[in-house]
């Protein structure tokens, strides 16, 4: 059943493919059915499956002479990004409703990202990981290139090329793996009883993590996410913030660090002070976190403000996971849809409702347009968005902030003082944003009835924020304080899949 | 019927109401004063039904929230949550009130008060520590936006100081409770008061991170430290104070009769509902230090009041003032005595003292703000203490109500601000001498300088620009007479308040270890 | 041992010289005052039946034989890639007959006929004579279709420089394979095995290794002898450059793969990275070259491929870089790699097919192949923009096409060969940076907005072609187990 996400995705993508030239309306009906679709399918299954244990949608065999097995499954953590999946299909769609240019073209590109999406996060055999991960690449590519803004073709080349250098060093890894398991099989519960040799798996689990935390935006391989974020059109980066940068923090946990459990134990000496990988990818993590909050506050683009805001909270994905005690990955799991409904709604809030509007993201030109009288609602989303995703208590990034915090404290203490300043900083460069997006001051050299003459003029120009994009926006922040007042929801389902034989490795880890 | 919970909840209904409906700021300010004397009524219900004898938690309402973080929807109040259920209560109506002027976008500023009130309930109720820094949080957007968006001229520059300064020490604290609940398995108040009385908390924290790199003598005073930050920034504790008198001054005087009045009381509730049970033995370790800063906030606020000119940052300054009061009577009783029981009535007096003069200082300082608003009205937002003079001649009622509420601010006994200092000085000069002894150089200069603004405001020539001063309005004398007759009544029968919180302090003085 | 029984097993080559005769006959004869293009669809039509009856009966009447010590071979796998060239001839002769670049019909078509006979026998052998025969019968067609643009001076030019590269490599291998026969006194790949590993490493053995290295090095186009390919692919007509990128390479690293594993067997050496690096207990060998070799090409291809602006020269460089992968394969010389490198070849011979066809397109329409002229391609020519879409990302190996499979193959047999891991991780580092060239293509046909407007006038049969190419990509992605035996 849970397997129809992807197939309703690739099939409305190859539909609209076939619809009649420039019947924009009914692409992107179509695309948005296809949508509610997949996010029916999935909200579906998120209820009936109470357990968070392995449920096997399909397994059937691919290319036996190599083992390779067509597997679909779910645990707790795949539903859970799966529903994340859904939702914030729903929402770029809703939030894209403007887009006249190719649109078909558009939403097929777009609904077969969502699809291979999907397919990565139900995907239980290692080779169909990889198969749908590098789908991904190319219409992320497009959808960037086409219909883009700023730099829009270096931004997705480089974006592309990032993506694709992470996922041939994932690559290595797997080859290495299934060569050196001998067992003749992708599957993940395969490989994850491997028992690799702890020298092979202190060499592979760097590699192999790396490439997919390129993709999370891991400091210092992040550089392609501002300026990917920046080029993107909202929607796309939207998609790239909320679901395709969790594809990355996904295959860390569900790859490198599921089959490399003891790449994560001590080398046996200390370099610098760092004693291990964990050592190493948690300082780079918390170097993320500060960095990217440190640079987020002093952007002049409103844009590269939230795309380095997504570096900055991608760093606590990867601090979360580095913790290894079920709290601290159960916070990163929370963070990874708290993030992505998050930087979807910043994005689409920067990207559609003042971008499409005012043609400028520069946040001085920005101010004496009042925007705050302007367009009020957009205003009121980017300060609950901000609120959010500063991590104000009520909402879903607090909860998550939270349990990493707590994770890190047990194995970092002092490591999550530096991590309690990047709140900080996060805390400031939201507001700093906000202020200079939507509430700047009239300058004092001008009179305040001239300014206030010309932020009347301001608003009657700018068109009003439409439907789509209010029910978008509601649906985001529904969501987010849903999880943040009751993140019982999520947590049901990921606790018991962090008790389930996969994550062995990672429970007898006791290296701190 | 939970009771609590519909406490909370109405002033959100009512904000949603107001922000949704009014179209008008006529309906959205009486929509508004109606939420909020509801809100009111519903306190004094629950006052009249409160069982004063009882030391157990009432009202008390508990589900399972987060199990894979032992976070609880914990809520019950004992006599300190009702003091400050009934302060808050009473004073975002006088905020309002003194609002009544507010024109421009005035449902969402009418929301955003409601907003707070109900983050001031949320916050005095909850038991659990996530739960409370929820409402903590959460109460720093409205006070934020309202500064913000109705403020003076420098409204931005106050507003982000506000929040930074907040922020800080909300993060420090929750960075703390972090390490405790790492070691204890708790977020929940009471239950960490009664680890810490059985000297169990901090050994099992320095147990959980003394093999890493702490020292591990100074890891419980650097947690304390974190908690500590967080609440010294609120009340505030001079040097983490200097975001008051520009937030406070640049804030809508409705605005800021609600932060002095009800927010800042949130400091003073997390004093002695947080760190005094749970960090007492810390607060014995660096009394010394402590004492120094609850001084030096008294005498340097007092004195930085004696010199501005600006009647709001006057009473900014006087505020820290009156809350270090508060603070010195807090450290006071967490003095170690060496068994001597004779000092314990003496605890007793100050922690009596120190709650009574929160709940006071919120009334009065909310009566003055009001004043000031009303002030301002008339003056076309000046406040200035050299604008003014002779008013007395013109505005005969004006000057003598804000004369009341003046004299209560200053502690003149009969009204209500005498009693709290009162007490306070009672208990904490037997404890710690010198630093009461310093202090009382703070009660001499605060009755310079209000004598002072009697002088320039209301005596003296009439300055030619106000001979057309029009003084109160029947309206706004019947609308200031029940604040004027709590000064009075608080004054005269503080037994009213002391019989709600007695049994509560009680409790609180006999946790402290002698 | 009769010359029917020969006949017979030969009867697949005997059907495509039967064909070619006739082709020509009935250019000669009969078409002799039709259009070209007439004559070229009949030509066409007359070569793919006599192909397609040669699958025939090598599908329904398969033999089993190995004649005189090798000479002549026919076994399952031999027959599949025998099926293989023929199907990948078919393939060419469709796409060529809407072609107008000559009025030799006849003469194209036999000439393409014969090279398919080349190769046909080229896979056939273990005996180093007939390899010489075919490999000269292959190379002889082909140096002339490279040429036969008459009106073009480049494809003159383009033939003249194949010609002395491929004559020179001819004459390193003839070399080569002289010093084999005198050490073994024998043409056959077994008995030269048995020889080398009785004598040890002498320098004669180093030498005929080097020599034939560079001589085969020279026919799949591997670097440092790769000078002639972007000229050729550049310069030769569209069915002359298909032919030369797609079945000509199966079948040369077929029989490299065979030579190398069966007849030097014993010379292989080891190419792991740390003796080879530091040169401790280094074990020489050809590996060691092959490894080199490989690895120059993969990054050379690659890097070079990446400033080019003319799509044929970029595939050239791009065929380059394949052949390194592809000769990792020869590296691990295991018979789990052999089957990936054909599963690999045949899937790089079906994209390069499609890729060329769709630049013959683009040229005829622009009469030029740079990369300009595939501007705004998907909206002059939606359907073939999809199918290069299909072309490039299964070279550039992304899932879940062809070509990520073949490389997925390859990668898992050579990285089960010990130590050769270093070799992968240049190959995967090499595919990384080739997704930005290929990536160019595609941009210039979906993202930049074309010069103007007007719709490609696509044969409608070319584009049929075209179109089944890009299914079959995507097809043996899906479902690799068609090829795979």
């Amino acid at each position: 059943m849970l397997a129809w996400t992807i197939y309703i995705s690739f099939l409305a993508a190859l539909l609209l493919l076939l619809l009649p030239k420039n019947n924009a309306a009914a692409a992107r009906l179509l695309a948005l059915l296809a949508a509610i679709a997949g996010f029916a399918v999935a909200l579906t299954a998120f209820i009936h499956h109470r357990t968070g244990e392995l449920l096997t949608i399909a397994r059937i065999p691919w290319i036996p002479s190599l083992g390779i097995e067509y597997h679909l499954a779910a645990d707790g953590i795949s539903l859970c990004l799966v529903l994340l999946t859904g939702i914030v299909a729903i929402a770029g769609i809703l939030f894209s409703w403007n887009i006249q240019h190719r649109t078909k073209e558009f939403f097929a590109f777009y609904l077969l990202l969502i699809g291979s999406v999907y397919g990565v996060f139900l995907s239980y055999d290692l080779f169909l990981l990889f198969v749908f991960y590098e789908i991904v690449i190319i219409p992320k590519y497009f959808l960037i290139a086409i219909w883009g803004s700023t730099r829009k073709e270096y931004g997705a080349m480089k974006l592309a090329l990032y993506s694709f250098v992470g996922s041939a060093m994932v690559l290595v890894g797997l080859i290495a793996a299934y060569v050196a398991s001998g067992l003749h099989t992708m599957s993940l519960t395969g490989l994850a009883q491997a028992h690799f040799s702890q020298h092979f798996q202190l060499m592979a689990f760097p590699l192999v993590f790396v490439g997919f935390a390129i993709l999370a935006g891991l400091w210092p391989f992040h550089t392609w996410a501002p300026t990917g974020h920046v080029a993107a059109p909202t929607v796309a980066s939207m998609l790239l913030a909320g679901v395709v940068m969790k594809l990355g923090a996904y295959g860390c946990l569900r790859i490198a660090m599921t089959l490399f459990p003891l790449g994560l134990s001590p080398w046996g000496f200390h370099i610098l002070g760092f004693g291990s990988w964990r050592d190493v990818f948690a300082i780079l993590a918390i170097i993320g976190i500060v960095y990217g909050a440190s640079v987020a506050l002093v952007q002049k683009d409103f844009k590269f403000v939230i795309g380095y805001s997504s570096v900055s909270h991608m760093g606590f994905i990867l601090l979360g996971l580095m913790t290894l005690n079920q709290i601290g990955l159960s916070g990163a799991i929370i963070q990874m849809v708290s993030h992505g409904i998050l930087a979807g709604l910043l994005f689409a809030t920067v990207g559609r409702m003042v971008y499409d509007r005012t043609h400028t993201r520069d946040l001085k030109t920005l101010g004496p347009m009042n925007l705050n009288k302007a367009i009020p609602f957009a205003a009121i989303t980017f300060v609950i968005a901000g609120m959010a995703s500063m991590g104000l208590p009520g909402f879903s990034g607090f909860v998550a902030e939270l349990m990493i915090l707590i994770g890190a404290w047990r194995t970092f203490p002092i490591l999550a003082l530096c991590v309690g300043l990047g709140i900080l900083i996060g805390i400031v460069y939201v507001w700093r944003a906000m202020q200079k997006a939507f509430f700047a001051e009239p300058t004092h050299t001008s009179t305040v009835a001239h300014h206030e003459a010309n932020g009347h003029h301001a608003s009657e120009a700018l068109p009003p924020i439409t439907l789509p994009e209010r029910l978008g926006a509601i649906l985001l922040i529904a969501t987010s304080v849903t999880i943040g007042i009751y993140p019982q929801i999520l947590l049901k389902l990921i606790v018991p899949a962090f008790n389930s034989p996969l994550f062995d490795g990672i429970r007898r880890g006791s290296w701190q | 019927m939970p009771f609590l919970s519909i406490l909370t909840a109405l002033p959100v209904v009512g904000a949603i109401l107001v922000a949704l409906t009014a179209r008008n700021p006529r309906f959205a300010r009486i929509l508004a004063l109606a939420f909020s004397l509801a809100a009111l009524a519903l306190t004094i219900t629950l006052a009249l039904h409160f069982d004063r004898t009882s030391v157990a938690l009432q009202f008390q309402e508990r589900h399972a929230w987060n199990p894979a973080l032992s976070i609880e929807y914990r809520l019950a109040i004992d006599g300190l949550g009702l003091l400050m259920l009934l302060l808050s209560a009473i004073v975002v109506p006088i905020g309002i009130a003194a609002s009544w002027h507010v024109e421009d976008r005035a449902s969402l500023y009418f929301a955003l008060v409601l907003l707070l009130q109900s983050c001031l309930f949320g916050a005095f109720t909850a038991l659990n520590f996530i739960h409370w820094f929820t409402f903590w949080e959460l109460s720093i957007i409205p006070a934020f936006f309202l500064i913000k968006l109705w403020g003076g001229p420098r409204r931005t520059a106050a507003a982000t100081q506000f929040l930074v300064y907040t922020m800080v020490g909300s993060i420090a604290m929750l960075l703390s409770f972090i390490a405790i609940f790492i070691a204890t398995h708790s977020f929940d108040f009471i239950e960490l008061a009664h680890l810490t009385q059985t000297d169990q908390l901090m050994p099992s924290v320095v147990s959980t991170f003394g093999t890493h790199r702490f020292l591990t003598q100074h890891l419980a005073l650097l947690i304390f430290a974190g908690a500590f930050l967080g609440f010294a920034v609120k009340v505030p504790l001079i040097p983490f104070h200097t975001w008051l008198p520009s937030a406070y001054s640049e804030a809508p005087s409705g605005t800021t009769a609600i932060l002095t009045g009800a927010m800042s009381k949130m400091g003073i509730y997390g004093f002695l509902r947080v760190l005094l049970p749970i960090f007492w033995p810390q607060m014995q370790t660096i009394l010394t230090p402590l004492l120094w800063l609850a001084v030096a906030t008294i005498v340097l606020s007092a004195y930085s009041a004696l010199a501005q000119t600006d009647l709001k940052r006057i009473f900014a300054y006087s505020s820290i003032n009156h809350l270090g009061y508060c603070l010195l009577a807090i450290f006071a009783a967490a003095k170690f005595i060496g068994g001597d029981t004779s000092l314990t009535p003496e605890k007793y007096a100050a922690i009596n003292g120190a709650m009574l003069q929160s709940f006071n200082h919120g009334l009065t300082a909310a009566t003055i703000f009001w004043f000031i608003a009303l002030l301002e009205k008339r003056s076309g937002g000046l406040r200035n203490l050299h604008d003014f003079g002779g008013l007395r001649k013109v505005a005969p009622v004006f000057t003598g109500l804000m004369g009341i509420a003046l004299f209560s601010s200053l502690g003149l006994p009969g009204l209500n601000g005498f009693i709290g200092e009162f007490l306070i000085f009672k208990g904490s000069f037997p404890l710690v001498t010198w630093a009461t002894s310093l202090s009382a150089i703070g009660l001499m200069i605060t009755a310079i300088f209000i004598l002072g603004i009697l002088q320039k405001v209301f005596s003296g020539p009439l300055h030619e620009k106000w001979t057309a001063f029009p003084d109160l309005t029947t309206g706004e004398r019947l609308a200031l007479a029940p604040a004027i007759a709590l000064l009075f009544v608080f004054g005269l029968y503080p037994q009213i308040l002391i019989a709600l919180f007695d049994t509560t302090t009680m409790q609180l003085v006999n946790q402290l270890k002698f | 041992m009769t010359y029917t029984h020969l006949l017979r097993l030969a009867l697949p080559e005997v059907i495509i010289v039967i064909t070619s005769v006739i082709v020509l006959g009935v250019d000669l004869f009969i078409l002799r005052g039709s259009t070209i293009k007439a004559r070229f669809t009949a030509a066409s039509l007359i070569a793919t039946l006599g192909c397609a009856a040669a699958i025939f009966d090598l599908v329904y009447a398969p033999q089993q034989a190995i004649l005189l010590n090798g000479v002549f071979l026919s076994t399952p796998l031999i027959n599949t890639v025998q099926i293989i060239l023929l199907a990948l001839s078919i393939l060419t002769l469709l796409l060529s007959s809407e072609s107008t670049f000559t009025d030799h019909v006849g003469e194209f078509v036999t000439l393409i006929l014969f090279a398919t006979i080349g190769m046909m026998f080229l896979v056939a052998t273990q005996d180093l004579l007939i390899l010489f025969l075919s490999l000269e019968l292959l190379s002889l067609s082909l140096y002339i279709l490279t040429a036969f643009n008459k009106h073009s001076p480049r494809s003159s030019e383009a033939a003249l420089k194949y010609f002395l590269f491929g004559a020179m490599s001819a004459a390193f291998l003839l070399f080569g394979f002289s010093l084999f026969y005198g050490l073994a006194n024998s043409t056959s790949f077994t008995q030269i095995a048995a020889a080398i590993q009785a004598s040890p490493l002498n320098p004669l053995v180093i030498i005929a290794i080097v020599t034939t290295l560079v001589g085969f090095g020279f026919k799949v186009a591997a670097v440092p002898f790769h000078f002639w390919a972007p000229d050729v692919y550049q310069a030769a007509p569209i069915p002359a450059a298909t032919l030369i990128a797609s079945s000509s390479k199966v079948a040369s690293f077929f029989i490299f793969f065979e030579f190398m594993a069966i007849a030097l067997n014993g010379t292989s050496g080891a190419a792991s990275w740390h003796p080879f690096a530091s040169g401790l207990h280094f074990a020489a060998g050809w590996t060691p070259v092959l490894a080199l070799i490989a690895a120059a090409s993969m990054i050379l291809g690659n890097l070079v491929a990446i400033r080019q602006t003319s799509v044929r020269r970029l595939l050239a460089y791009s065929a380059i870089a394949h052949a390194g992968y592809m000769l990792l394969a020869i590296v691990a010389h295991t018979p789990q790699s052999l089957s990936a490198l054909v599963y690999y070849v045949t899937t790089y011979a079906l994209t390069t097919i499609g890729a060329f066809a769709i630049v013959g397109v683009v040229e005829q329409q622009t009469s030029s192949d740079d990369l300009s002229s595939f501007n705004g391609l998907s909206r002059r020519a939606p359907i073939l923009s999809a199918c290069l879409f299909v072309f490039m990302l299964s070279l550039a190996g992304i899932p879940p096409l062809a070509g990520f499979f073949g490389k997925f193959f390859l990668f898992v047999a050579v990285v089960s060969t010990p130590g050769l891991v270093w070799l992968v991780i240049l190959a995967i580092a090499g595919s990384a940076v080739s997704l930005f060239y290929y990536l160019q293509v595609l941009k210039r046909a979906y993202v930049t907005n074309p010069d103007d407007d007007t719709p490609f006038r696509t044969p409608p049969f070319t584009q049929l072609i075209i179109v089944l190419l890009a299914a079959s990509v995507i097809l043996f992605g899906c479902v690799p187990n068609l090829l795979i035996h």
